[in-house]
């Protein structure tokens, strides 16, 4: 049953790599659907069936479907792929990779402690809500003002012409 | 039935790390705004993934939690983010972000 763990690791890997290094708009976001539903699974081997659903419904399904919406409003043609080529030279990875490549052996060699097992309980949408809606209420109210936040800032960037009326003002 | 199973948790931390990397080279390399969005998402997944990860270790919900602000936060993030993307193919007719390096109004 690890195995399961380790396939959806190498799934979410190779589909991320993937999402970064595609030519193609409507390609990487496809990828990244795949990614998303590998950490799914993940979150459900790890016992978290809520955060699995959410991951489903609001990343893949809401985020990914926003995304897709603007790249169908953007129009990407077939010119798009050679212009992404055209910016996306070989050469401009190496740098990148030589930040974050010690960086993640950092990481690896800070994680790399006493090995510790996750527990095999599953933590339920109740214990969740339960503790939401208790301790956390706050952040719930705070989490709601920044939605509404940003549906009032994606409201007004969404508008057609920002600058034409602004100088009419 | 219960399919949770007992993983190291290091291992998970390294696929989270591996992720966050991936997703920081994306936003570092790529210049096409809408490739650099897909890329901090990347990012704030495994960022979720750790918090759920570590939620998980002690069979506690404030893992869930933390995820789920940082799910209402990523969905904040695109819709401000795909608003602005949207003026800048108008404006510049273009996806660069590189087009928009001067502080005109």
């Amino acid at each position: 049953m690890e195995s399961l763990f380790y396939i959806a690791a190498v799934t979410a890997l190779a589909s991320t790599v993937s999402v970064v290094t595609a030519k193609n708009a409507s390609h990487a976001l496809i990828y990244l659907i795949v990614s998303l539903l590998s950490v799914a699974v993940i979150f459900f081997l790890l016992g978290a069936p809520f955060a699995a659903a959410l991951e489903v419904v609001v990343y893949a399904g809401a985020i990914v479907v926003l995304f897709l919406f603007v790249v169908m409003m953007l129009n990407l043609g077939k010119g798009s792929v050679a212009r992404e080529s055209a910016w996306l030279r070989p050469n401009m990875w190496i740098l990148p990779c030589l930040l974050t490549v010690p960086l993640f052996l950092g990481l690896v060699y800070v994680l790399s402690g006493q090995p510790v097992q996750t527990a095999a309980a599953m933590v339920g949408p109740k214990a969740v809500g339960t503790q939401l809606f208790g301790p956390y209420l706050l952040a719930v109210e705070l989490a709601g003002i920044l939605l509404l936040a940003a549906l009032v800032g994606a409201y007004h960037l969404g508008r057609r012409y920002l600058s034409e009326r602004r100088e009419e003002v | 039935m219960n399919f949770a199973l007992s993983i190291p948790l290091e291992h998970v931390f390294v696929l989270a790390a591996a992720l966050f990397c991936i997703g920081l080279t994306g936003v570092l390399v790529r210049r096409n705004v809408m490739f650099v969005l897909m890329s901090l998402e990347v990012m704030m997944n495994a960022c979720g993934l750790a918090f759920v990860a570590a939620g998980a270790r002690w069979a506690q919900a404030d893992g869930q939690i933390m995820f789920m602000f940082i799910l209402a936060l990523a969905a904040a993030e695109v819709a401000v983010a795909l608003g602005i993307v949207l003026q800048l193919s108008r404006r510049f007719d273009s996806l660069d972000v590189d087009a928009a390096n001067e502080m005109h109004s």
